[in-house]
């Protein structure tokens, strides 16, 4: 059984078309990466994997409905939306002995020790602790649940450099394991680079690419192109081309490295990168004469 | 369900560790969650009884001598003279618990809209159901119960300070034989019961509004009433909604008790109670009735419900 296993899903508000047909499966132990640009549909798609909003089309999350079964569903199922979700006006001992209250698979003790390798005082109400400490707080909830499958949306935003490292550190060293399942939305993409295991591209309400990140190693290769050898390169039809201090930087997906290698310096392309590359040639689809560098190319020398 | 735990491949953890779905109260938890939310539950009834402990404090200056004035009068207006301090704190006191279980109810699934924090309360494994009717318990169960609370320490209190205050003109015991401490408590008991019954149907439509309405619920659930009203008036010139509305405000006591005449709304003695006549009346049912449907449309209505 997939974690996750959707097919056709579709929600529409009125007349905007916010999921259009998607077709997901995620397996147990994997960490996905939903990344899209604003109203791609990413939170949407969260919602209905989280029973908050209904949908047409096929949708199973660890066997269950989430629509119609989502309490049910929220005893395997963690959820971190953006950080200003708790409650302004609980105090940290209610909000642990709430939890502890009604989750079965909270674990109080780990949430205190979590709790305590923080500057988080039991008797604050929420409202008195810095938007980090929030963060903090609600990750060490989260990870006291034993939780199947955890979903993060946006989960850093609004947060320090410090904090935001930490809560990816801290969420893969003491939570994660092989049989819990993650998905994360975010736009920091650089910093779940080498977090997750697998990629997602969503736009427009359609997944527009889908990689398990070795796959993504081994597809994508960025080359730095040596002046004389631009026409060769543009010739292997990049998939994406910027200027970077006066050189072409040329994106290639299914090309032979060692061919590249020849025309200049190989690198791992980031994510974001290859997201601007994708979505720039996804809204250049509609005119199909257009071609897909040009209007990079256009401005590189 | 199609959930069966050899279902799991690449798991080597035990399914269930012994967690039980029996160990957790999630009815319990989320009432206490609304306790620590709105203490205005039982601040503002507490504040209401140091104002009328007060005010009954400086009303007894000079008691002695009004009390020997009294006991000349016919026992049946002794007893209305010498309960209506203590009939006065109870009614101030009921009127408080309406007014805080109305505001209470049109802001129960709002705030939590509000503030975002439904994601949070969603993200937990407890139903609509279980929410919506933890908040409905707090103007059906809660508030009478805290309401009956502190309306016999404030009587019981009012009779230890007048005793005190008679004790050296020797009228002392004048007041505990006219005003039954006990007695009143059963009357006031059965009194809270009807009344909150009568009411059902209002609590329920302000939840019913607060989990509908983006902003201004109180306008909302008032607005519409007073427009239906209005037109009645316009177009047929008659008022059976507005006479409809007040029966519901206030319409309670002419079935739930016996009036005596010539004593007003002093209740004394168990035999003035009715709840046969109460039970039979078809208005409460009917309230009864629109009360259980606003709350499972709430229910159904959450299910929907994100942030605003």
């Amino acid at each position: 059984m997939a974690t996750i296993e959707a097919g056709g899903l579709r929600k529409t508000f009125g007349t905007t078309v916010a999921l259009d047909g998607i077709d997901l499966r995620v397996e147990e132990g994997r960490i996905l990466g939903l990344i899209g640009p604003n109203g791609a549909g990413k939170t949407t798609a969260l919602n209905a994997i989280l029973g908050l909003t209904p949908y047409q089309g096929k949708l199973r999350v660890l066997g269950r409905d989430p629509w119609n079964e989502r309490d049910q569903l929220m005893q395997d199922v963690s959820f971190i939306a953006d950080v200003a979700v708790l409650p302004r006006w609980i105090r940290v001992t209610h909000l642990l002995d709430y939890v502890a209250g009604v989750h079965p698979r909270f674990d109080r003790t780990k949430a205190e020790s979590f709790l305590a390798k923080t500057t988080i005082k039991r008797t604050s109400k929420v409202r008195e602790l810095s938007k980090g400490m929030v963060a903090q707080l609600h990750l060490a909830l989260v990870m006291a649940i034993d939780a199947k499958l955890l979903v993060l949306d946006e989960p850093t935003l609004g947060l320090d450099i410090l904090y935001r490292k930490q809560f990816y550190d801290s969420l893969l060293n003491d939570y994660f394991d092989h049989s819990r399942t993650i998905v994360v939305t975010t736009h920091q993409v650089e910093e779940v680079q080498d977090v997750l295991t697998d990629l997602m591209f969503i736009n427009r309400g359609r997944i527009v690419l889908e990689c398990s990140m070795e796959e993504f190693d081994s597809r994508y290769v960025e080359v730095m192109v040596n002046p004389e050898h631009v026409a060769t390169a543009r010739a292997l039809k990049p998939i994406h081309e910027r200027p970077v201090f006066g050189r072409s930087v040329l994106l290639f997906d299914h090309v032979d490295r060692d061919q590249l290698a020849a025309l200049g310096e190989v690198r791992r392309p980031s994510i974001a990168d290859l997201f601007v590359a994708v979505m720039s040639n996804n809204a250049n689809q509609p005119q199909p004469s257009h071609e897909v560098t040009a209007h990079q190319g256009t401005t590189a020398r | 369900m199609n959930t069966s735990p050899n279902n799991t491949p690449g798991s080597t953890r035990v399914s269930d560790p012994g967690y039980s779905r029996s160990s957790t109260q999630p009815f319990y938890w989320s009432v206490r969650r609304e306790l620590w939310e709105n203490r205005s539950i039982y601040a503002a009834p507490l504040i209401v009884a140091v104002v009328v402990l007060f005010g009954f404090l400086v009303s007894t200056v000079g008691m002695p001598q009004r009390r020997q004035a009294v006991l000349l009068l016919d026992p049946a207006h002794q007893r209305a003279a010498i309960g209506a301090p203590y009939d006065m704190a109870a009614m101030m006191l009921i009127f408080t618990a309406f007014i805080v279980g109305v505001f209470y109810c049109l802001d129960a699934l709002h705030s939590e809209r509000r503030d975002r924090s439904i994601l949070f309360w969603k993200s937990l494994p407890v139903s609509d159901l279980t929410t919506v009717l933890s908040k409905a318990s707090i103007p059906f169960v809660i508030l009478p119960l805290v309401i009956f609370g502190i309306i016999v320490l404030v009587q019981f209190l009012m009779l230890l300070w007048s005793s005190a205050i008679l004790l050296p003109s020797g009228l002392a015991a004048t007041t505990w034989t006219r005003f039954h401490l006990f007695q009143q408590s059963v009357i006031l008991l059965y009194s809270l019961i009807v009344i909150v019954l009568w009411h059902a149907p209002i609590y329920g439509w302000a939840l019913l509004i607060s989990g509908w309405a983006r902003r201004a619920t109180f306008l909302w659930a008032v607005l519409p009433l007073l427009a239906i009203g209005v037109l009645e008036k316009f177009a047929f010139d008659t008022s059976h909604f507005a006479a409809m509305l007040k029966d519901r405000l206030f319409g309670a006591a002419d079935t739930a008790f016996a009036f005596q005449p010539h004593r007003g709304v002093a209740i004394d003695s168990l035999a003035q109670l009715t709840p046969g006549r109460y039970l039979s009346t078809p208005g409460l049912w009917v309230g009864l009735a629109f009360a259980a449907a606003f709350v499972a449309i709430a229910v159904r209505q959450r299910r929907y419900r994100g942030p605003i």
